[in-house]
């Protein structure tokens, strides 16, 4: 191909090239960020909710202490009191071995194990280990949300003859909804850049399509400025859509 | 007459700080009973002690004979019989007036939207604020807040009516309005705990005066006992200070 050059430094045909190769990435960057966010959501809700677990009484108040409370607890301090790129590889070279394994799996052996491990082995490496760490992040969020609403507001509830669980669902988790909106997106947008941290497994997303490119061709600013470009649209565009929901859920808070 | 609640040696602390030491009451069905004292004095402990809000630390607390701190009590049907209106009203901001109203007896007692709506607009009519059934809680004043919530509380159909110092965050000028709510409800025969500084609505609705103080039922009797004729000298400090 024959050499583009802008601005006469930036190789442009350098990018048309590998094209596909950044598109695709693109593709899963997104794909893994919009996995994570949803499944790191539904888990931050629930270790979030683990979290502020408690009763009264003499069976269940133990439960929620031991067996809810404290695992909670430890899981959030390991996840947010260790880096994210050592959890990745850590999950992928040792957690996720012990379960898929040719020769002696946990979950899955034999064939289908290496097929797996070939084929998908550092996507779901990643997505597991991303989850992992943003729904360690995303129960803060709930927990705070969820403990910044007016005791009151449970009591009045609760006193209509509402379940917790009910108390939670319609008048609680609503209230703290509107105000996790800011804190949640930035934590999506921080999921989105994290996720370039799983190329270092060799998953084909953004990041990895760059550093094949630099490889490739021993140059580095048209690949990494290109997604970190590629990155702050994505970003921006994020940040956007946040802005968007805060102003139509935003409202009727005013306390 | 039937006696709805009965409280035995209640007793309640924070901590290792006593705040009820020992209750001991009844009261019957259709009953209006007042109950003042100085702040501190543990009268609303007492009062969320009823429904369990609070936990007691001893004694015990039946309501229609069910023992509301038992563990094995559904706690929950209990508290759908006896209906509450705290001090800051409480309402579910995000919802509004028809929402909050209708919320726990769709939820709870399986009303449809259809009949929850009626009965919510019924009540709305007899605390006055019809016209803001699609307003937000902010969009109110607090007495047509507590209105809203009194209006709440009796959307279940409860047998018994607590009330935590409902006029206290009120404009001086909205109390009567509640008040007025409050005494008509008394007139219809709802049995009621209403915690209170206003005197003279206790001395006009109540059938019995509770006076407590630090955590201990000083004295009681009929308004005209307590007011005009108190017996003990803590009641009688306690009234020269307010009346």
């Amino acid at each position: 191909m024959e050499q583009v050059l802008w601005f006469g430094w930036f190789r442009a045909d350098i990018i048309a090239e590998y094209g596909v190769l950044f598109w695709r990435g693109l593709q899963m960057t997104i794909m893994v960020t919009l996995i994570c966010i949803v499944q790191g959501t539904l888990l931050g809700l629930a270790i979030g909710m683990a979290r502020v677990a408690e009763s009264r009484h003499s069976p269940a108040r133990a439960i929620c202490k031991y067996a809810l409370r404290w695992p909670a607890t430890v899981y959030v301090s390991f996840f947010r009191g260790t880096p994210l790129f050592v959890q990745i590889l850590l999950i992928h070279f040792a957690v996720l071995p012990l379960f898929i394994n040719p020769s002696d799996g946990l979950v899955i052996s034999g064939e289908a194990a290496r097929n797996i491990k070939q084929n998908y082995g550092a996507f779901l490496s990643g997505i597991v280990a991303l989850t992992l760490n943003a729904g360690a992040y995303i129960s803060e969020i709930f927990r705070a949300g969820i403990q910044s609403i007016d005791k009151g507001q449970v009591e009045a509830s609760r006193s209509l003859g509402m379940s917790f669980p009910r108390t939670m669902y319609h008048v609680v988790l609503p209230q703290a909804f509107r105000r996790m909106l800011p804190p949640l997106g930035n934590n999506a947008i921080s999921l989105l850049k994290d996720s370039s941290l799983i190329s270092a497994i060799g998953l084909a997303e953004l990041a990895y399509a760059a550093r094949t490119v630099a490889g490739a061709y021993s140059r580095y600013w048209e690949p990494y400025l290109t997604i970190s470009v590629m990155y702050w649209v994505l970003t921006l565009g994020l940040a956007y859509l946040v802005k968007k929901l805060e102003a139509r859920y935003g409202r009727g808070d005013s306390r | 007459m039937d006696e709805v609640i009965r409280v035995n040696r209640l007793t309640k602390q924070f901590g290792h700080t006593p705040v009820l030491r020992g209750i001991d009451c009844a009261i019957k069905a259709t009953e209006v009973v007042c109950v003042i004292g100085p702040s501190g004095s543990g009268k609303s402990t007492f009062l969320r002690c009823l429904n369990g809000l609070e936990e007691a630390s001893g004694g015990e607390v039946l309501v229609h004979g069910v023992s509301v701190h038992e563990p094995k009590t559904d706690v929950d049907a209990l508290r759908s019989e006896i209906g509450m209106v705290f001090q800051r009203f409480n309402l579910f901001p995000h919802k509004t007036v028809l929402e909050n109203i209708t919320l726990a007896p769709t939820k709870v007692r399986k009303l449809t939207a259809l009949e929850a709506r009626n009965r919510a607009s019924e009540l709305l009519i007899k605390v006055g604020l019809l016209d803001k059934i699609d307003a937000y809680p902010n969009q109110l004043s607090g007495g047509q807040q507590q209105r809203v919530a009194i209006a709440r509380a009796l959307a279940m159909q409860p047998r018994i009516m607590l009330f935590d110092e409902p006029t206290s965050a009120l404009d001086p000028e909205m109390v009567g309005e509640v008040l007025a709510v409050m005494q008509a409800l008394a007139e219809e025969g709802m049995t009621m705990v209403v915690v209170t500084h206003e005197m003279g609505f206790a001395r006009q609705v109540a059938d019995r005066v509770m006076f407590i103080d630090e955590g201990l039922v000083i004295e009681e009797g009929s308004p005209a006992e307590i007011f005009d004729n108190p017996r003990e000298e803590r009641t009688q400090r306690f009234l020269s200070k307010v009346l």
